[in-house]
């Protein structure tokens, strides 16, 4: 192997800048990709307190469904139900009793804040009442909410890891 | 007492893990060759040993001892045989073990040979990988046994534990919960060990770069001691991420074969940073360069395996709760930060010794553009790792739980993917050393020419995504390139030995696996890549109700709704399956049969989707879960996935492109021994 000669200030200046260069490019991709796309993550009451400054805004709301206000039209699948506050942290949900327990507090408590979510698409058969709802989309100016993404979970059921059941939108 | 069995022989393991670790070092220091030698016996002898313990497990797995809390909660009386094996890492227990048997089964191998020429590396090669598979046994016997059983105790609860607690009778179920139907697949027998094959392989790279560090050995030998290593680790680790794919778009039913899903990510991370690695160690092969780099790669590479198995493990990630209860997580965490922070001191230590033997001189050399290529897949993982650990730096900084989405990492990485497509085709065309742009532009023309005509073309037929067309521009350059280069090669050793075209062809791949198997890769990628962007920028898709004998429409083609058929299956799931036709201009092509699984023991339900599979496109169609079936109506969803076939036939031709890289050669083999 041969020993070339060194290449010096300048020619190290060179290799530098491009350096910097794919460095601030990956960086731009990265917050540019972050403010374009991120979701917020929020309970239904965080989401009532905020009000109509979200409006338009990538959210991702959990809460506990309630059973009657299901509603299905199966020819235009057209999904609208309404779900009930549930506290955000693993701490609280510990102090209520586990998933189920608050699950079925938040349903059974007519005072809790609540959301009217619409979905196009075929009804999850885990939609039902005290299933907890994750639904990602946008909340509209009329205060219902517009999912494109419905995952749900049934605490009573299957203790598994991976999410029971994942149906994306259009 | 089987099960006593096989925890004592894990116990036993373990010990004999630490005295050869304790052996290894006591021998390096006070050069003692029978002190290494004992070492290097004892981690042998883990390998026979675990065998039996795992044995052992499946042993009772097969024959349903549900009083054992791991048998209980991965099989059942109605799984079919080979469900029963694959249990064995079908829950985090079994996969702890399936990870300390490979490593214990690689350390051996990799020990077999006494490394008469390279001996002052063994101890340490039998050190790192005798604490790795400590802390996986470890994991093992305190936190995650398999052999637990189950008891009742006195105040009524079922604990699962290895001996008795106080009070607590043994109690036996008389059937088990069964494995997650989603994991009911024939994939499972062969997508987690290929996974687990490649994240445990890339260990010995790794402990012998610890070596090489360790003693001051600044050459390149580990990398070659290891080369055969690396690629077989990569392999497997890029074949289990396609197998993943695949029984994702089978299985899943949701018309895609990747979500960005973190768990999908930490699988993803060490092959970014195993394929930089594979690439930058030629540098230093050839010219003697990037030593550092090398380094900092094959530890971040190690770090990430560690990080994916734990993030892998199920139940850690999206249930909240086992992650919090198990001691499992912060055990992971102090292990990947303990051996992090050493191997990166060791690193600094030698900083100085890894100094490049040469000096990058040109930006246009091909050192310059590995480097480039290099850079590229750390962006990516940089993106990734953000994307991964973006939600909780939001929640610790402003308190809001913010995450992003598969549409984050599409935005981000798909430039960089670009670019390094970009960098495959321009790549094999630089030199060495001192290239320059000119000599470069001069490679480039000829197969420049006939690409750029590709946009032109796709843009008359009616494609006018710019990600398209760019990203088929690249994917024509690359293998223009390829196939300019194979060419090349060929009428040069034509002129030189007039053979034949073929005879030549052949020769000249025999002759540089190593170059001509990379190119065969690199083709595979693009052929990947036509699939992706077929998928990625044309799906479309539709959803209807359909009553019997109604169609819905997609991308040219009818799909009619003709009967639906429910029966209950052996293993205990009862099957609904809808027959459709599918027509193209009235005329009939095939029939599709879209199911929808219930397992009645756990309540889960799985969608199969009907797929018609053509080089051109997959209609894949889903019958929607659904409550109150009625055969005259049933809701569908349609997916219309152009090009995505190639996405598999790029992963078949990958595997052949290995093959022929990785095929020893003998020439090379005692060139190299006789040094």
């Amino acid at each position: 192997m041969q020993k070339s000669r060194p290449i010096g200030f300048q020619g190290r200046v060179k290799f530098i800048l491009g350096g910097l260069l794919i460095l601030a490019a990956v960086i731009y991709l990265i917050v540019s990709a972050t403010n374009a796309n991120a979701e917020y993550f929020m309970t239904v009451n965080e989401l009532k307190s905020k009000g109509s400054s979200l409006v338009g805004r990538s959210l991702r709301i959990s809460g506990a469904v309630i059973g009657d206000t299901i509603g299905y039209d199966p020819q235009t699948m057209n999904l609208t139900f309404e779900i009930a506050n549930v506290p955000g942290d693993n701490a609280s949900i510990e102090m209520g009793g586990g998933l189920a327990a608050v699950l079925h507090a938040a349903v059974t408590d007519p005072t809790r804040g609540r959301l009217t979510i619409v979905y196009n698409g075929p009804k999850p058969d885990l939609l039902r009442d005290e299933a907890q709802a994750i639904v990602t989309g946008h909340l509209g100016q009329d205060g219902i909410f517009r999912a494109n993404e419905l995952l749900l979970k049934c605490p009573t059921k299957y203790q598994e890891a991976v999410p029971s059941q994942v149906v994306n939108g259009n | 007492m089987l099960a006593q069995f096989g925890f004592g022989v894990f116990v036993l393991t373990f010990i004999l893990a630490l005295f050869s670790v304790g052996a290894a070092v006591f021998g390096y220091f006070d050069k003692s060759d029978r002190w290494v030698e004992a070492a290097r016996r004892a981690m042998q002898l883990t390998f026979p040993l675990i065998t039996l313990a795992s044995l052992t497990l499946a042993y009772l797995l097969v024959t349903g001892h549900y009083e054992l809390q791991y048998v209980y909660s991965v099989t059942s009386n109605d799984m079919p045989f080979y469900l029963k094996i694959t249990a064995l890492w079908g829950g985090q227990a079994g996969s702890l073990v399936l990870w300390s048997w490979l490593m214990s089964a690689f350390a051996s191998a990799v020990t077999l040979r006494k490394w008469e020429r390279d001996r002052e590396l063994l101890p340490w090669v039998i050190v790192v990988t005798s604490v790795t598979l400590a802390f996986f046994l470890s994991l093992t016997i305190l936190y995650e046994n398999p052999f637990a059983r189950w008891w009742q105790t006195t105040g009524g609860d079922f604990v699962p534990h290895m001996f008795a607690p106080a009070g607590a009778f043994p109690v036996t179920p008389a059937d088990g919960q069964g494995l997650n139907p989603l994991l009911r697949h024939p994939g499972m027998i062969i997508h987690p060990p290929m996974l687990y094959l490649g994240f445990v392989a890339f260990v010995i790279p790794y402990a012998f770069a610890i070596a090489a560090l360790v003693t001051g050995r600044s050459d390149d030998r580990w990398i070659r001691l290891t080369r055969r290593w690396t690629l077989v680790a990569w392999l497997f680790l890029s074949l289990g991420l396609v197998l993943g794919m695949r029984w994702a778009y089978d299985v899943l039913g949701w018309g895609g074969y990747w979500a960005w899903d973190p768990v999908e990510i930490s699988a993803l991370m060490p092959w970014l940073t195993g394929t930089a690695f594979l690439h930058s160690v030629m540098i230093q092969e050839k010219r003697g360069m990037f030593k550092q780099w090398n380094m900092l790669l094959i530890i971040l590479t190690y770090a990430l395996v560690i990080f994916g198995t734990f993030l892998t493990r199920s139940g850690v990630l999206s249930s909240v709760h086992a992650f919090a209860q198990s001691a499992i997580g912060p055990m992971f965490f102090a292990f990947i930060g303990i051996t992090f922070v050493i191997s990166i001191a060791l690193l600094i230590y030698r900083w100085k010794d890894l100094r490049a033997e040469v000096e990058m001189t040109s930006m246009f050399s091909r050192e310059a553009l590995f480097l480039l290529n290099n850079l590229l897949f750390m962006g990516i993982l940089i993106v990734c790792f953000w994307g991964v650990i973006f939600p909780l730096i939001s929640e610790l900084v402003t308190g809001q739980k913010v995450t992003v989405g598969p549409p984050f990492y599409l935005r981000a990485n798909g430039p960089l993917f670009g670019a390094l497509l970009a960098l495959m085709g321009i790549a094999p065309l630089s030199a060495w050393g001192r290239s320059t742009f000119k000599t470069l532009g001069r490679a480039l023309w000829k197969p420049s020419i006939p690409s750029a005509i590709v946009p032109v073309v796709l843009a008359i037929l009616g494609v006018h995504n710019w990600i398209a067309l760019v990203g088929f521009t690249l994917v024509a350059f690359v293998i223009f390139v390829t196939l300019f280069e194979f060419w090349r090669g060929v009428r040069s050793r034509q002129k030189k030995n007039d053979e034949n075209f073929l005879v030549s062809f052949w020769q000249l791949a025999g002759r540089n696996r190593r170059r001509y198997g990379g190119y065969l890769i690199h083709l595979s990628m693009v052929v990947m890549a036509i699939g992706i962007l077929g998928i990625e920028l044309y799906q479309t898709t539709t959803q209807k109700t359909l009553a019997v004998g109604e169609d819905i429409q997609i991308a040219g083609y009818t799909l009619r709704y003709d009967s639906l058929a429910q029966f209950p299956y052996t293993d205990g799931r009862i099957v609904t399956r809808a027959a459709l036709s599918v027509y193209r201009g009235g005329k009939f092509l095939s029939n599709l049969y879209p199911r929808y699984d219930y397992y009645t023991a756990s309540g889960q339900p799985m969608t199969i989707a009907g797929v018609r599979s053509t080089l051109a496109d997959d209609l894949y169609v889903v019958l929607v879960n659904w409550e109150n079936v009625s055969a005259a109506q049933a809701p569908f969803k349609v997916y219309h996935n152009p090009l995505v076939n190639w996405l598999w036939i790029g992963s078949l031709m990958f595997i052949f492109g290995f093959l022929v890289a990785a095929w020893p050669q003998r020439e090379e083999e005692t060139r190299q021994g006789n040094t």
